[in-house]
């Protein structure tokens, strides 16, 4: 066998090992009722922003403090914590991706991707409202 | 219909141009197809005359859609759908060109347009290699048209024209305003009431994204340049492209680099990804055709050199363009939905993108596959001690580092192949960097030596007499940084502190050695140093990357004390973590901030580019240095609320400070509100509408408030504390300047609570008893809140991806006079 066979064997030996090592690593996308169930567990929540229940974040008291609520396609909701500023357009969202684990009464929120209907789409409906706001 | 004011012309010509594009591409193709398959030198002629023609026409057409698209642009003409959707009338100039790359269309286009350019430099040079070479680049072509075409084919829509009309898209139905009310249909005056376009995405008015995809499009585009050798000379069983594709192979990397990195300084100057790099699904797809691309041109020069790794250099050149289509098709296809930010909008073209994959991918591995035992090998062994062993190893590094990141950016796939529901994990980043951190201490170190050995076989005498010195001197370096460096991040153990250090000296090592070899091994002939000075480059790189993304702070710890937190922001097992990163300053009030006091003095409104500019104040607070930086929102458009914000920065040859605009409020309603009039001696306690406050002592002429005062003036302070309800206390301190029959008022305010409390006056001296006055002020003033950033080191970085490429591209000049001279001796 020729040294550089058995480099090659090694390596991707190697490249295989990182990646069982990363799927370890990996987390799951859960429902509120199953987060809650795997409390503590880093899960990743694909929720949409309850307007109904109020927003609360005051830059004055406190720029690191979000509390609201989240509610799932299922509709169960729970209360979110996060302590970073509000994200710009959070109420205009369609969906949000909510990375965190659940901690007694409330998800402890440490990422947000917010999923914007308008970002790079050209989607008929979200210009419903701009002819309107022109003329 | 007719309706009043449309320009149909632009339109019209664009898409017929489109069509002609993808008929001419498509016969492009066949001739080439023909003159590299006949054997037959007059009709190989005849047919080769055809193509060209061919290509000449599809360049022209290419041309004529990019005009037609930037006419209906700059024109505002919001009856198309590109226009209305992508720009406004509002656009600077220099951003109407952005907004061809804001739409998939767009972005075609201009992968297209650049394939024509390279298309006549390959008919020019490319002497009997053209036809196979320029059969491949055609089809490539007649894919790319066909992605703007916009033509249904027995009920399967194919491409996405760019010209299509916003009205055919559905854009006024669900508005009234628009209808006719005669008969239900468009108003034939509709365009009267479209006054404006939806805009450009804010993120996208940034200088960086005026010029980074474009020179990211031509990295893209001259992957195919080596994949078209290859795939030429598997058909033809001939294996000297190696050395007509070697200079574009160098090229290919050195513009793909730049243009890879200079997406990453887009992406620091705007803190998009909170950094220049943060493993975004985007930035990977383009960073891994990269280091296959980097690996083939390795190995290629092996072969050159000595007849080895001729079928490494074939899968490498082949499996980076398949890498650039499947970036492609994860990019645009909507697939990595939540786990990118910044990817294109689905546009219901998935079919169609994998199909570009495959159409590839099929045929080249099957033609790889079926010549793999033909291609030309060495039996013999190389030895441990050849160049071309070490070189080879580096290749394969390289090219399972890119296998891995993109086996995890796929994540998103197998989760639709499969059905899997597999999120990233709670740390991307790190999930990313513990593992390419080896990868770079490996290449680093390979980097460094493997110029010291010779091809073939090296004299040990010869490779310890040399080594040595560069050895030593970064030994020195590295430890000087590790030891006066700081480098302290042990966020994630010892173990990956350990693996920084190490990769620190790699990489400095890869600079020094390589720098020196340019003297030790090459005797100062610069002309030939294109390799060593782009290993210098790629070292320099490793070395910004490690030093910047290791000691970058934030400055911007909340440390004002209006916070509710209890427990240290960063402590460890704080389950609020990290991210207290934001600071609120309010306007006019300095505020603590490690090492400087900062201060919001001002805000303008810029009508020119629609951004509101902030002047913050940076004083040190040793006194020895102040500076102002201006970082500005500017208002979302596309039906969004809120504002994008861009960051500023003060930038030092070692280090960038960055200031970010999280949030601001306005101060837009009036302060009606008046002084109550309170009697109070101390000690007493008086309470308003959020808590109360105590009057712990009055002071004559207090040394602490002695700024607020003049020398010549006699100063009463009282000393008040407020307790808010919330349970946070915060200090007061009005009071009065006498000097003579003078009075000054000193009120002190409590932001936080917006409260102004003055002292008004001394009622009984004996009794001790004092009146102040008390105003609860709805709104007291503009504040933001923002994040600051301190990256060091980053200029390395910048520095090291310039001497990069300079180096490749004196590697291809220097490729392309061997290639010369080696045809002279030939002929």
């Amino acid at each position: 066998m020729k040294k550089s066979h058995i480099a090659i064997l090694v390596c991707i030996a190697a490249a295989i090992v990182v990646l069982i090592s990363y799927t370890g690593d990996l987390t799951t996308y859960e429902t509120i009722a199953s987060a809650k169930e795997k409390e503590g567990k880093f899960v990743n929540l694909i929720v949409k922003l309850d307007k109904q229940q109020p927003m609360q974040y005051d830059a004055v008291k406190n720029p690191n403090y979000l509390v609201f609520t989240a509610v799932d396609t299922l509709g169960n909701n729970i209360k979110v914590v996060y302590h970073n500023n509000k994200p710009t357009d959070m109420e205009k969202s369609e969906r949000l991706v909510l990375k965190g684990r659940v901690q007694g009464d409330h998800f402890e929120c440490k990422d947000i991707l917010l999923k914007c209907p308008s970002k790079y789409k050209d989607d008929p409906k979200a210009n419903k409202d701009i002819p309107a706001a022109n003329s | 219909m007719n309706y009043i004011g449309e320009h149909l012309f632009p339109g019209q010509l664009g898409h017929f141009f489109v069509v002609l594009s993808f008929v001419a591409s498509l016969i492009a193709t066949i001739a080439y197809a023909k003159a590299f398959r006949t054997a037959d030198l007059a009709q190989k002629e005849s047919w080769k005359r055809l193509a060209r023609t061919a290509f000449f026409t599809e360049s022209v057409s290419v041309l004529v859609v990019f005009v037609s698209l930037y006419y209906i642009i700059s024109h505002h003409y919001f009856e198309y759908k590109y226009a209305f959707t992508h720009s406004d009338k509002s656009l600077q100039v220099e951003y109407l060109l952005s907004c061809f790359w804001e739409g998939q269309e767009g972005s075609f286009m201009l992968w297209s347009f650049w394939h024509c350019v390279l298309g006549w430099i390959l008919i020019w040079r490319s002497k009997d290699w053209e036809n196979g070479v320029m059969m491949v680049l055609s089809f490539a072509q007649f894919c790319l048209a066909s992605m703007i075409l916009g033509i249904y084919f027995f009920g399967n829509k194919v491409g996405s024209s760019p010209f299509i009309l916003a009205r055919n898209e559905g854009f006024f139905d669900s508005a009234p305003i628009f209808k006719d009310v005669t008969n239900g249909g468009l108003r034939a005056d509709y365009l009267t009431l479209l006054k404006d376009g939806t805009g450009l995405n804010t993120l996208l008015q940034n200088y960086w994204m005026v010029i980074h995809p474009p020179i990211l499009f031509l990295g893209f585009a001259t992957t195919i340049v080596p994949f078209a050798f290859a795939i030429a000379g598997l058909l033809r069983q001939k294996h000297d492209w190696i050395k007509p594709a070697l200079p574009w192979a160098s090229f290919s990397a050195a513009i793909l680099g730049l243009g890879v990195m200079m997406g990453a300084a887009w992406a620091y100057e705007s803190l998009s990804f909170g950094g220049y790099w943060a493993w975004d699904p985007v930035e990977n797809a383009s960073l891994v055709p990269w280091l296959t691309l980097v690996a083939g041109l390795h190995t290629n020069v092996i072969y050159k050199q000595t007849g080895y790794s001729l079928r490494p250099t074939y899968f490498f050149y082949i499996i980076s363009f398949l890498l650039v289509l499947y970036s492609t098709f994860l990019t645009r296809s909507g697939i990595l939905g939540d786990t990118s930010v910044h990817a294109f909008t689905d546009l219901g073209m998935n079919v169609q993108l994998l199909l570009f994959v495959l159409v590839f991918l099929v045929p080249a591995f099957g033609l790889f596959a079926w010549r793999y035992k033909s291609i030309p090998t060495i039996v013999k062994e190389e030895s441990t001690y050849s160049r071309e062993f070490w070189i080879f190893i580096g290749s394969l590094v390289l090219f399972l580092s890119g296998i891995v990141i993109i086996a995890k950016t796929s994540v998103p796939v197998f989760n639709k192949l499969f059905g899997t529901n597999i999120a990233p994990p709670e740390d991307p980043e790190y999930a990313y960097n513990q593992i390419q951190i080896f990868v770079a201490i490996v290449i680093g170190l390979l980097t460094a030596i493997t110029q010291y050995l010779k091809y073939k076989d090296t004299p040990k005498a010869f490779f310890a007499k040399k080594i040595w010195i560069p050895t030593g001197i970064a030994v020195v370096i590295s430890l000087a940084i590790s030891f006066f460096g700081h480098i302290s991040y042990d966020k994630k153990g010892y173990g990956f502190l350990y693996a920084i250090h190490l990769a620190i000296f790699a990489s400095v090592y890869a600079v020094v050695a390589n720098a020196s070899y340019i003297w030790l091994g090459l005797k100062g002939k610069i002309k030939a140093a294109g390799a060593s000075v782009a290993h210098v480059g790629f070292g320099m790189v490793l070395v910004g990357i490690l030093l910047s993304s290791s000691k970058k702070t934030v400055l911007s710890w909340n440390t004002t004390g209006i916070t509710p937190l209890t427990a240290d922001p960063k402590a460890k097992g704080n389950a609020a973590g990290d991210p207290a990163e934001n600071i609120t300053l309010f306007k006019g009030q300095p505020t603590d901030m490690g090492r400087y006091m900062v201060t919001y003095t001002q805000d303008t409104m810029n009508q020119a580019d629609r951004k509101r500019y902030f002047e913050i104040d940076f004083k040190a607070k040793d006194g020895s240095e102040g500076f102002r930086v201006y970082p500005d929102v500017i208002k979302q458009n596309k039906g969004m609320e809120g504002f994008s914000a861009n960051p500023s920065a003060k930038h030092y040859w070692y280090k960038d400070i960055f200031v970010y605009i999280t949030s601001f409020q306005e101060n837009s309603r009036e302060d009606t509100s008046s002084y109550r009039s309170r009697a109070m001696k101390v000690g007493d306690t008086v309470f308003y509408s959020n808590g109360f406050m105590v009057l712990n002592s009055v002071g004559k002429n207090p040394e602490r408030m002695k700024a607020k005062y003049q020398p010549d003036e006699s100063a009463l302070f009282l000393d008040i504390t407020v307790f808010a309800k919330d349970g946070r206390r915060y200090p007061l301190t009005p009071g009065v300047a006498l000097k003579g029959m003078q009075l000054r008022e000193l009120p002190d305010t409590v932001l936080a609570q917006s409260l102004v409390v003055k002292f008004n006056r001394v009622l009984d001296d004996k009794a001790g008893k004092l009146e102040i006055g008390i105003k609860e002020s709805a709104a007291i003033t503009d504040l933001i809140t923002l994040k600051v950033y301190e990256f060091p080191m980053i200029n390395i970085l910048w520095l090291g991806v310039i001497v990069m490429v300079t180096g490749f591209i004196m590697s291809v000049l220097q490729r392309i006079r061997e290639n010369r001279r080696g045809a002279l001796r030939v002929s």
